[in-house]
């Protein structure tokens, strides 16, 4: 039971970046934007997360008030850095996927840049302790209490929030209804008075919010706190696009499938805990590349019914 | 009257900035590179002012010093460039390089160190090893995408780290290949290494001129071979291509194959170079980071518009700058700079065509001002207005 308790504890920091962005990506393909520099938008508001928690840790301040501002700077940052994607795809028309993996290029690049020149390292490193070792009251709750308020962080009930907040707004919205068009039949929404441009904009926007959150959760749940250029985000924001393509688009599938790799994730690092699979002994990369060989056979599954909209990659253009 | 004269020199380098379309692809690739560049300036200035100039001056020239180096870093990049341009002209975007490129570097490593083959054979089999590794890795992306659909972008993602992490398992595992206390691979037998072209001071080997080669022959599949005009019918019309019988999914599968077996090419050419100084060679080092020679294919792919000859230019000119950047370390840079370029002109070059008629568009209407205020000011010439409006329509 324990190792259960264990599993489901660190599955949840992990599934919430997953999940925030592959909400993110939902949020963009939906109004028709291919958004592949995911990976370069979670680690650019990991970046600034990072250095907001940085420059803050200084000021003898709550820690879990010093993650939520910096939270905020990391969704600045994310939706700055997408304002780059959405210049290039919607007023310039490029390629999509180009211009993506040009975004995912350049984060790595500057944050080594100036973390090699400002603070002589690969990344930024901070001492705050964000972990919270038990909720008072809420964790004395028999299994659900160590479940889902022990051993954890405030990224994971964020992350619900904001789960529910997309569901909201991509469900039960003018704003939502009006984007999904775009990225259906972004003529027929030009034609009803919708403005296209603007709506794409605003689906690029909130992957960007989403992104950069994402990312910075991802620094806190996962590496305590810290952000390195090399390593960077280690895939998860291509992780996230399959989860996903995994969620058909769709909020709350996306949120399953999220848990479902995060667990996988968190299995491949917890081997030499459960002692089933340590007498197994089989070579722990094998575990590691487990999140990566499920996204595939994960896709090969849903690509043939996938429902992408229809719309997406392809630039609008008015005078068609 | 003067006006009049130089309104058709200017239509023609008009012409020649939006008309053919080579031409048109070589000046958006020059847009793109200037961008890049003043970026990276500008990068460099906030950076570290008071180095700036000479630091951008070194990357600028400093190029030049290094010659031989520039044409031995640029064979590994040529080839992930021939691996995702090729890719490229099917409609496929093989961001898969990176992985095709470690399985190629790894069977490479493979075959030198585990077969004792004679010399003048031993790095043959060597390349052919590394060819045909890569070409695996590119083969489970194309069959994924031929028979199930399955977006091969993701797939060759997935693969880069698939492949990244079983390279380092198996090469941690081999005693043979693997000095722990290193934590690199051992030296490589001399007969696995490709022989050198004896420049003083510089890597550069043999390789280059196989990937000059190899370059010229794809260009010849492209431009000569039904195959060739198959993969290119696809790329700019799927539908049409295979309403008119042309086999997809063979030809799916066959284009990743053979970009698997370029970018695996670069990965051997990469590890099997001899070095300069005696008794040793390149290594490997297993710390799980995905190759950067296979993203940077990218950028040489797209300046080179997938063209492979265009790619061996874009080869060269991509790392004639790295050399540059490493040597703007002596100002206090670090060689990410370049990385910055390399990015920028990536994305510049995904809308520079777009870019480019926009400014050639601009220009026009600049010259149609001309011809409009030379026939205000040469009212009395005869049939003025006409030959200008008829220009006017032309354009």
């Amino acid at each position: 039971m324990n190792t259960f308790y264990y599993l489901v504890q660190n599955t949840l920091p992990v599934a919430i970046p997953l999940l925030l962005v592959a909400l993110g990506g939902m949020f963009s393909e939906r109004s028709g934007i291919i958004n592949i520099a995911l990976e370069g938008i979670m680690l650019f508001g990991a970046f600034f997360g990072c250095l907001s928690v940085y420059i803050l840790q200084g000021f003898s301040m709550n820690p879990q008030v010093i993650l939520m501002i910096s939270m905020l700077v990391a969704a600045i940052a994310g939706v700055l850095f997408s304002l780059l994607l959405s210049f290039a795809a919607i007023n310039m028309k490029a390629d999509q996927t180009i211009t993506g993996t040009a975004l995912n290029m350049l984060v790595p690049a500057v944050i080594l840049l100036f973390a090699k020149m400002r603070f002589s390292s690969d990344g930024i490193t901070t001492d705050v302790n964000f972990y919270i070792k038990e909720i008072p009251g809420l964790s004395k709750i028999p299994v659900l209490g160590p479940l889902f308020f022990s051993n954890t962080y405030i990224t994971v009930y964020l992350g619900l929030l904001f789960l529910l907040l997309s569901v909201i707004i991509f469900y039960f919205t003018k704003f939502g209804i009006r984007l999904r068009a775009c990225g259906e039949h972004p003529q027929a929404a030009d034609s009803v008075g919708i403005d296209v441009y603007f709506m794409r904009y605003c689906g690029v926007g909130i992957s960007g919010i989403l992104g950069g959150m994402g990312g910075f959760f991802y620094s806190v749940g996962v590496m305590d706190g810290n952000i390195n250029g090399h390593t960077g985000v280690a895939g998860f924001g291509f992780l996230a696009l399959a989860v996903m393509i995994f969620g058909q688009w769709k909020p709350l599938k996306i949120f399953v499938a999220a848990l479902f790799f995060a667990f996988l994730r968190t299995l491949a690092y917890s081997v030499a805990l459960i002692p089933f699979l340590n007498n197994l002994d089989i070579n722990q990369t094998y575990y590691k590349m487990l999140p990566y060989v499920a996204t595939m056979i994960a896709l090969i599954f849903t690509s043939k019914k996938s429902r992408a909209p229809k719309a997406e990659g392809i630039p609008y253009d008015k005078s068609k | 009257m003067h006006n009049k004269l130089s309104s058709p020199e200017l239509k023609k380098k008009i012409k020649n900035l939006s008309g053919s379309k080579g031409m048109s692809a070589f000046t958006a690739a020059l847009l793109a590179i200037v961008l890049g560049l003043i970026f990276g300036f500008i990068i460099m200035i906030v950076a570290s002012p008071e180095n700036s100039l000479s630091g951008f001056g070194m990357v600028l020239l400093g190029g030049f010093s290094r010659l031989g180096d520039v044409f031995y870093f640029a064979t590994p990049i040529l080839m992930t460039g021939l691996a995702v341009g090729f890719a490229f002209k099917m409609g496929l975007f093989n961001i898969g390089a990176a992985g095709q490129y470690t399985m190629g570097m790894f069977c490479a490593l493979y075959v030198g160190f585990m077969w004792d083959l004679p010399v003048g054979v031993h790095w043959v089999a060597c390349i052919v090893a590394g060819m045909l590794g890569g070409m695996i890795w590119g083969f489970v992306p194309g069959i994924l995408k031929a028979t199930m659909n399955v977006n091969e972008v993701i797939t060759s993602i997935m693969f880069n780290y698939i492949g990244m992490y079983l390279v380092d398992m198996w090469i941690q595992d081999n005693a043979t290949m693997y000095v722990s206390a290193k934590t690199r691979t051992n030296y490589l037998p001399q007969s696995a290494q490709i022989p050198s072209l004896g420049v003083a001071n510089s890597n550069v080997n043999v390789s280059i001129i196989i990937a000059i080669v190899i370059a010229i022959i794809l260009y010849i599949v492209l431009n000569k071979t039904t195959f060739g005009y198959e993969l290119k019918a696809t790329g700019y019309n799927k539908n049409a291509s295979t309403y008119a019988g042309m086999n997809q999914k063979r030809n799916i599968i066959l284009t990743m194959v053979i970009a698997g077996g370029m970018a695996g090419l670069g990965g051997a050419f990469a590890i099997l170079a001899p070095s300069t100084i005696a008794g040793s060679s390149m290594t490997y080092e297993p710390i799980s980071v995905i190759a950067a020679n296979g993203f940077t294919g990218i950028a040489v792919a797209l300046l080179g518009a997938s063209n492979p000859v265009g790619i061996i230019f874009s080869a060269v000119f991509i790392s004639y700058i790295q050399r540059g950047g490493t040597l703007a370390t002596m100002f206090g840079y670090k060689p990410e700079i370049i990385d910055i370029v390399i990015a920028v002109i990536i994305y510049f070059s995904a809308f520079a065509i777009l870019m480019q008629s926009t400014l050639a568009k601009s220009l026009r209407k600049f010259t149609r001002g001309k011809v409009k205020e030379s026939n205000a000011n040469a009212n009395n010439a005869n049939a003025g207005p006409a030959v200008a409006d008829k220009k006017k329509e032309e354009v």
